[in-house]
């Protein structure tokens, strides 16, 4: 019988393919159930889930909480704008607070890198790392890669470039892992100021003209340019940046073939892709809201299932 | 281990047929009824319910589904195994429907007990009726019993009941085991 290799979603990195084939697997089970008229099955009923969002999050924590709510777990929620942690409490002390509570599981938001696998050493708890700093998000990751071989079939041999703020993008992360993982080829595209160095090193390539990178690929996972992020200017100006990486419907009528297009959201519409790209039959983004449900609700389950009493 | 045999292919399809001929004296048509397998092992049973009903009796277009209870069961985390769940093939709604639920081996009663709970996600159905091809009498952990039953066994506790079906196996056959 099938069980994943790791304790806690701390990032893809950790993965190995046999875990992301049971996620994907146990998914399909789930987005049945979530197409059913009555959308919940009861096997969480005994379990008790925290979702600690220490950085803002709308769709994520929503996704979290739907799917959480359909395998029938306790949820309690916490969102750092109305903490303690302006009264200067540290993470360890919110945490054990709250695991004093009796919580089996934690969904974390962090904006520090590696929150996650700290939490991880100190607590006993269950961890899901719903996106740490400019680190790691696998769910996203996952969600994206189920939603890709949904659409395609397979993801073994794609060609897939991700296109955008690659440096800020904790997506973009866990998405060259979970891609690389599978046998897809990955390119980087982007404004040089926001391609990590070396990023070659993790068996990507980079591509600065996005007609080209167009061109070469199956499917494009256009990111989000992260302004609260920047701290300095990357690029001149956003209305340089849409003309030089923006994907509109002349660029894609252009290529010959019909691309898939992935947005993780939220969209900035008219900047990274237009209205017209972003709501089009090529553009598969709300399939991801609805296989981010499927998803979740499979690592939370296939994580619930270590936990004995 | 020793192994007894229970019932053999003949002995089997003997039960079928008497088991399709009492679901067709209570259903009739079957206009408002639908078969629903127990996954795993009671969707070999449906099938070859539906389709003796089909091509020996004559019923056309019964609705059948399979229904994977995994998420209901009410031992997820106890076991030392973890849970691996199948498929769910249900098309049709069983609003107002008359449901036969069909599994092999009628033991606990928590499989049924949570097929009772799954099925109601389907809708709320008019009657549910339970089709069992073994009923292991005095092994019950719950007030569950069959509509329609193959064969009643009397087994204890360390004895199993495996079905065997030319679907999975070479030949059709229901054997007792001793642990």
């Amino acid at each position: 019988m099938k069980q994943l290799s790791v304790e806690h979603l701390l990032g893809i990195k950790y993965l190995n393919k046999n875990d992301i084939d049971l996620i994907f697997e146990t998914a399909n089970h789930f987005k049945e159930v979530i197409n059913r008229p009555i959308k919940k099955v009861p096997s969480l009923r005994d379990i008790t889930i925290a979702n600690l969002f220490f950085e803002n999050s709308t769709r994520t924590k929503l996704s979290f909480e739907l799917a959480e709510k359909r395998l029938s777990s306790d949820i309690i929620n916490f969102s750092a704008s109305q903490s303690s942690l302006k009264k200067g409490e540290t993470l360890i002390d919110t945490v054990n607070n709250i695991l004093a509570m009796k919580v089996d599981i934690v969904v974390m938001r962090h904006p520090n890198v590696g929150a996650g696998v700290f939490l991880s050493k100190h607590i006993d708890a269950k961890i899901i790392n719903a996106g740490d700093g400019t680190h790691e998000h696998p769910t996203q990751a996952l969600l994206d890669s189920y939603s890709i071989k949904e659409k395609l079939g397979s993801i073994k041999g794609k060609k897939i470039v991700i296109v955008g703020d690659v440096l800020h993008s904790r997506v973009a992360l866990s998405n060259i892992f979970a891609l690389k993982l599978q046998g897809a080829e990955v390119k980087v595209c982007g404004p040089t100021t926001l391609i990590p160095k070396h990023i070659e090193s993790l068996g990507v390539k980079v591509e600065t003209n996005i007609q080209k990178a167009l061109e070469w690929c199956d499917v494009a996972n256009v990111l989000r340019v992260q302004h609260e992020r920047m701290d300095v200017k990357y690029f001149p100006s956003t209305r340089e940046y849409t003309q030089l990486f923006g994907i509109n419907n002349e660029i894609l009528d252009n290529l010959g073939k019909k691309i898939t297009i992935m947005h993780p959201g939220p969209i900035n519409r008219g900047v990274e892709i237009t209205s017209e790209v972003a709501d089009s039959n090529q553009s598969i983004i709300l399939n991801q809201v609805e296989n981010g449900v499927a998803v979740r609700m499979a690592v939370i389950y296939l994580l619930a299932q270590q936990i004995k009493r | 281990m020793s192994k007894k045999v229970l019932l053999n292919s003949k002995e089997i399809e003997i039960i079928l047929h008497r088991l399709a001929c009492q679901l067709i004296e209570n259903h009739n048509d079957f206009s408002n009824t639908a078969l629903i397998g127990l996954q795993p092992r009671g969707s070999f049973l449906a099938k070859r319910l539906a389709s003796i009903l089909t091509n020996d009796y004559h019923v056309k277009n019964i609705p059948l589904g399979l229904l994977d209870i995994t998420f209901y069961r009410d031992d997820f985390r106890r076991r030392d195994e973890p849970l691996e769940a199948t498929d769910t093939q249900i098309d049709f709604l069983i609003e107002n429907k008359n449901v036969v639920l069909i599994d092999d081996v009628l033991f606990s009663g928590r499989s049924v007990r949570a097929g009772l709970t799954a099925i109601q996600s389907y809708g709320r159905p008019k009657n549910i009726e339970l089709l069992v091809l073994i009923d292991r009498r005095f092994s019950r952990h719950l007030p569950i019993q069959p509509n329609y039953k193959g064969r009643q066994v009397d087994a204890i506790d360390k004895e199993k009941v495996i079905v065997h079906w030319k679907e999975s196996h070479t030949k059709d056959g229901i054997y007792l085991e001793n642990k």
